[in-house]
């Protein structure tokens, strides 16, 4: 694994959760591209057009809390966001981008989400566990992914993901 | 070890794990419903577009279908969604396909207990945050996405990160106002959205054990709202005797050792504790019912896998014999046989002579669906398990979560209600 860096988007919401992710009445659709027009729908709008290819998003704790619906990582890796970086994740909506292969869940420590501004140019290196805000030129610690989850991340997804005992 | 972690265990091959293991376990059974179900349709077709040899699944035998969340078909695109489920489990000769209109079907989670879809000791995974709710047979039950579905599917296994466990030792004496619903609401205004975040939810006491299998339901179903991985209570006499009048299948039920270790251990002595409300925007945004008895409500919803079982409905038709609803109010039973016992019961005479709508069994307008969505503005009391900005429709409609016997007693005043406040 290596690094990648992006531009923030920042919530600082704690419990973003997925209904404003991507509203129930959306679950129907399983086209990308169409869930990706109502991504974050119901916090901001506004959100699909402010979004670019690699970006990052910075939020509060328990991001992704509530449903299972992998909609809501679908949507917003369809948009572009590469990676979200929070406190902590709701245990769902992590394993849904990790084994999805649609973005990283990078969790931080809760001191480095007030350090980190809307705009912002960050890189994040996953090999040193380490973010760096090239606006700002400071550097944060990330949590390092248990050995499995670095496994299924470096792989690209679940389906790419072979260990010994797999392949039996 | 825990409950958990003995059935974690069991469904590795191993003899010991422990809480913070990331490994690989068995599954027993698995479900997806007309959301999810669609959805892992495409990882698995997208798998086969990749070279991945799709000509047959895992174990069609342990794989069920619920169709709930946009039926009857709400519109073109979810009658879509209905047909590409049908005409899946056509190919993999998947047989428990429970289909609206077709007898027996409901809400996923009430499927996954009265037909006893799922017993005690087994890990049961299914697309559905909610799946935590079957943890009350004593089972390991946690909801999953698509691609975590679809691989199962294909190898009968997926990788968990065993989780701690947080015991809830429920204890005292029950007053009869009082329902599972206001104990798992006051513990989640306590312990926070996020307390139980990976972390097992486990429920012991005198009062849990006195409970019925529906009530002890309603706990373990809200521990998605405090973030768990899981909820779960040992299996007992209750367990079984509700399992004996659903099926003849065996099981060999597991118990936490004696000297399992918690996380952390709650006490919750209920004897005082207040019907209970969770306010907007949040399931643990708590108050006591008494506290907002001012609020004019607009509407109650009586639905969901949280709050429409058949002992819920029971609990709403005590309230409404012989009284008038004065806001708009809807009844959906979780299941088509709850309905059938409602219908029997004289349940649904009651709810019909007080003005009450019955709608059919669906998720409906629990996730914004359908089926009585709420407008700008509308204020609701639900028997449903969330209320985030737009759960169930107008993202400045406002949700208060409470009882049946609450929503009920708030129907007959139009105003929020302590059921021990309606003359």
């Amino acid at each position: 694994m290596n690094s990648i860096k992006g531009r923030v988007h920042k919530y600082d919401i704690s419990n973003i959760d997925t209904d404003v992710i991507i509203p129930g009445p959306y679950l129907k659709i399983h086209d990308p591209k169409e869930l990706a027009k109502h991504a974050m729908e119901g916090l901001d709008p506004e959100f699909p057009q402010k979004v670019s290819e690699g970006d990052f998003m910075v939020c509060g704790s328990n991001f992704g809390c509530g449903s299972s619906r992998e909609h809501a990582p679908i949507a917003l890796s369809q948009l572009g966001i590469k990676a979200i970086l929070a406190p902590s994740f709701a245990r769902i909506f992590y394993r849904n981008a990790i084994d999805g292969g649609y973005l990283l869940p990078i969790e931080i420590e809760q001191q480095t989400l007030g350090r980190i501004f809307d705009k912002d140019e960050l890189e994040v290196d996953l090999n040193q566990n380490k973010i760096v805000n090239l606006t700002r030129a400071e550097s944060y610690v990330m949590m390092p992914f248990p050995k499995l989850v670095a496994k299924i991340v470096e792989a690209g997804g679940l389906i790419y993901y072979r260990n010994a005992e797999e392949e039996g | 070890m825990t409950i958990t972690e003995k059935i974690l265990a069991r469904a590795s091959g191993k003899t010991r794990i422990q809480a913070g293991d990331v490994g690989f376990v068995s599954v027993d059974k698995v479900m997806m419903h007309d959301v999810s179900g669609p959805g892992v349709i495409k990882v698995l077709s997208e798998w086969e577009k990749k070279g991945k040899k799709l000509d047959h699944i895992w174990d069609p035998d342990r794989v069920w279908i619920a169709e709930d969340h946009f039926v009857p078909a709400a519109d073109k695109v979810s009658a879509e969604n209905i047909m590409i489920l049908s005409r899946w489990t056509k190919k993999y000769g998947i047989k428990k396909h429970f289909k609206y209109g077709l007898g027996q079907y409901g809400i996923c989670h009430t499927l996954s207990h009265e037909e006893a879809m799922v017993l005690p000791g087994e890990v049961y995974v299914a697309g559905d945050s909610h799946t935590n709710t079957t943890g009350a047979l004593g089972a390991f039950a946690a909801g999953l996405g698509h691609t975590d579905i679809a691989y199962i599917l294909m190898n009968g296994k997926i990788w968990l990160k065993v989780p701690e466990t947080m015991l809830f030792e429920i204890t005292g004496t029950k007053p009869d106002y009082l329902m599972a619903k206001d104990i798992i609401l006051r513990i989640i205004g306590d312990i926070g959205t996020d307390a139980a975040n990976y972390k097992a939810m486990q429920f012991s006491g005198n009062i849990v054990k006195e409970m019925s299998m529906d009530e002890r339901l309603t706990l373990t179903n809200m521990t998605t709202e405090a973030g768990a991985k899981n909820g779960i209570i040992e299996p007992d006499g209750v367990t079984e005797s509700y399992l004996r009048q659903r099926t003849n299948a065996s099981y060999s039920p597991i118990l936490g050792d004696t000297d399992a270790k918690f996380s952390e251990r709650l006490t919750y002595e209920i004897d005082k504790l207040e019907p209970t409300v969770a306010k907007p925007f949040s399931p643990g945004n708590i108050s006591a019912a008494r506290e907002l008895q001012e609020i004019e409500i607009d509407k109650v919803y009586i639905g969901s896998c949280t709050g429409a079982k058949f002992e819920d409905l029971q609990a709403v038709a005590r309230i409404l014999k012989g009284r008038k609803v004065r806001v708009r109010t809807e009844v959906l039973p979780a299941a088509q046989s709850i309905y059938i016992k409602a219908v029997r019961e004289g349940l649904a005479s009651i709810f019909l002579e007080a003005g009450v709508v019955i709608g059919p069994p669906t998720c409906g307008a629990c996730c914004g669906a359908h089926m009585g969505v709420l407008a700008e503005d509308e204020i609701c009391v639900s028997t449903t398990n969330r209320n985030f900005p737009g759960r169930m429709g107008h993202v400045k409609s406002k949700t208060y979560l409470a009882s049946p016997m609450v929503a009920a007693a708030s129907a007959v005043r139009g105003k929020i209600t302590d059921p021990r406040d309606i003359s």
